[in-house]
């Protein structure tokens, strides 16, 4: 008797998490292997797919200059974007947590730029702002600074489009504040006595105790700015001379303006390694600094 | 005393940082939304944040859109668009996360590593595959393609968020619950899911934004203007606007960025208690 429920019971959580498992199996796994296969061959939209070896990605390494350009500008805007956002959520977040009065307010301020993500909106008002005859540059020449080519000058543009990040720093600031609550006050007490000053605090208590937070934050904000799009498209479309050319917009171009599927899904598989590339550096850097009080187990 | 002191002093000066930084942050939304008042010749020059002289019909004038297809249209395929998704995304990740967080069964572990680490994968090496399934199945230029997967669970994070929320739950409710004669469905949901209100409204309230915010998949999915969600049609009026009527670009954004703002203001308390409750813990 006792068995035979068991057995049910069994099948029973099968059948809720039913959904997720097609789900996956169709739109993820399905997806994910015949890209793979894509890549191999020279599918369009005018013809069917003939196997064609490796000859998409050689294409793409030694004949195709925009790949190279895209991935240059991509991994720029990655480690200038990235840096830039956690480091600031993280700041505000260790301001905010000291028991500052008003914390919700400030919390509710800083993170309604995040409540925007990548929307078109945003990206028009960040023409408007930092264009060459922008407000930006207008109230810099009243301070008697000497305007800036935001968007115009090809080594700017891309650092332009980073502070659009940046500015969403909101949503890792909430993530680290949740984290900062749950460091046991004792830990800080106890440094007090022992004399520590607060930056020594900061890098020997607080941050150890919350880089299970710190890690997942940063990984999923660069899985996002690889595939950063909305931004580059509508802001400078690439522009100045390709400076602004991501990885994202390559892709785009291939298949959505050439419907060049076969070399699209190529190209997608070389950001998806370089993806699982960093990820899996990343985890080994992380397993070797990570603390977990609970031992982290499910 | 003097320690006393200097910490009021330091309070004050991280208070007065905090505040420029808020200033600062809020500007360009103020900016934008003032200058949807300007005349394009005040939207170009000066520093003055309010209107000299304001114009008062730029959002009667950037509703009509095209002539023909006015933001009444775009605004309603935003919404046929954005409230199936995430309906559907809520309620089918509460349901998966219910099998997960209360359930043994084989490769439990496995399947929910495996759910896991699908958050990771990037959607740009499933774009071209999925978009060729969907053609064949003939849903270009439809919603189905944000509808579909959302009754199937594809948002991890959703999933991940609220069996963290689960697990805060005691047992003791699904047990007593059991001893009355409820079914494992009727546990979750008359009694689970109403306990897991915070962790709902929250995936509720980030599906319908990023939703509504989805530029790239509107961009290759839909193509007839008349079906354009407001993404598509704030990014046409960037190249059709005639050079005279940029507030009106600013006005249909600022319109664009209300239901967001509003969605996040009513529902903050839900909002906060979802993701610190449910947290990204250790």
């Amino acid at each position: 008797m006792k068995s035979k429920s068991k057995v049910n019971k069994n099948n029973v959580g099968f059948l809720y998490i039913m959904p997720w498992i097609l789900g996956f199996l169709v739109f993820q796994l399905y997806p994910l292997l015949s890209s793979l296969f894509y890549s191999f061959t020279d599918y369009s939209i005018t013809n069917k797919p003939e196997f064609v070896g490796l000859s998409n990605y050689i294409t793409m390494f030694t004949e195709d200059n925009l790949f190279y350009q895209s991935l240059w500008n991509t991994l720029k805007y990655v480690f200038m974007s990235v840096p830039m956002k956690i480091v600031t959520a993280l700041i505000v977040a260790v301001i905010l947590n000291k028991k500052l009065k008003g914390i919700n307010m400030y919390r509710t301020i800083y993170y309604i730029p995040s409540i925007f993500g990548g929307s078109v909106a945003i990206s028009i008002l960040w023409r408007f702002l930092f264009m060459d005859s922008g407000i930006v540059n207008r109230v810099l020449s009243i301070l008697h600074i000497p305007s800036v080519q935001w968007l115009s000058n090809p080594k700017i543009a891309l650092f332009t489009l980073s502070l659009l990040s940046v500015w969403q720093f909101g949503s890792s600031m909430v993530l680290f504040l949740a984290a900062l609550k749950q460091v046991p006050g004792e830990l800080y007490e106890a440094s007090h006595i022992d004399g520590a000053g607060s930056i020594q605090r900061f890098f020997c208590i607080t941050l150890p105790m919350i880089t299970p937070v710190l890690f997942f934050n940063i990984l999923m904000q660069l899985v996002n700015a690889f595939q950063d799009f909305t931004g580059a498209f509508v802001i400078t479309n690439g522009g100045p001379l390709n400076s602004t050319y991501l990885f994202a917009l390559k892709l785009y171009d291939e298949s959505f303006s050439y419907y060049k599927m076969g070399y699209a899904s190529a190209l997608s598989w070389v950001l998806f390694i370089l993806i699982i590339g960093f990820t899996a550096i990343f985890f080994r850097f992380s397993d070797a600094v990570t603390y977990y009080e609970d031992g982290g187990d499910f | 005393m003097r320690h006393g002191d200097s910490g009021r002093t330091k309070t004050i000066i991280t208070h007065i940082s905090m505040i420029l930084l808020g200033l600062l942050m809020l500007y360009p939304l103020i900016w934008m939304f003032f200058s949807s008042f300007k005349s394009n010749k005040e939207i170009f020059s000066g520093v003055n944040l309010f209107p000299i002289e304001p114009i008062w019909d730029t959002y009667k004038n950037g509703w009509k859109g095209t002539g023909q297809i006015t933001y009444g249209t775009f605004f309603l395929n935003t919404f046929k668009l954005v409230l199936p998704t995430t309906l559907f995304t809520v309620f089918s990740s509460a349901i998966v996360a219910y099998g997960f967080a209360r359930f043994k069964f084989r490769f439990k572990k496995q399947l929910f590593m495996l759910m896991i680490s699908t958050l990771m994968l990037p959607n740009a090496v499933l774009v071209v595959p999925r978009f060729m399934l969907f053609s064949k199945f003939g849903w270009t230029n439809t919603y189905l393609p944000f509808i579909v997967p959302a009754i199937f669970a594809c948002y991890p994070f959703f999933i991940y968020m609220i069996v963290q929320f689960f697990r805060g739950l005691p047992r003791d409710f699904d047990e007593a619950a059991t001893i009355d004669g409820c079914n494992s469905f009727q546990i979750f949901w008359r009694i689970l899911l109403p306990l897991c209100k915070p962790a709902l409204f929250s995936a509720a309230i980030f599906q319908f934004i990023w939703t509504w915010n989805d530029f790239f998949n509107s961009l290759i999915y839909i193509n007839s203007v008349k079906k354009f969600p407001i993404v598509l049609a704030l990014r046409m009026s960037l190249d059709t606007t005639s050079a005279s009527n940029w507030n009106q670009v600013l006005a249909m954004s600022i319109l664009s960025l209300l239901p967001g703002t509003i969605l996040f203001f009513s529902a903050q308390k839900y909002f906060v208690e979802g993701i610190t409750g449910s947290g990204v813990k250790g």
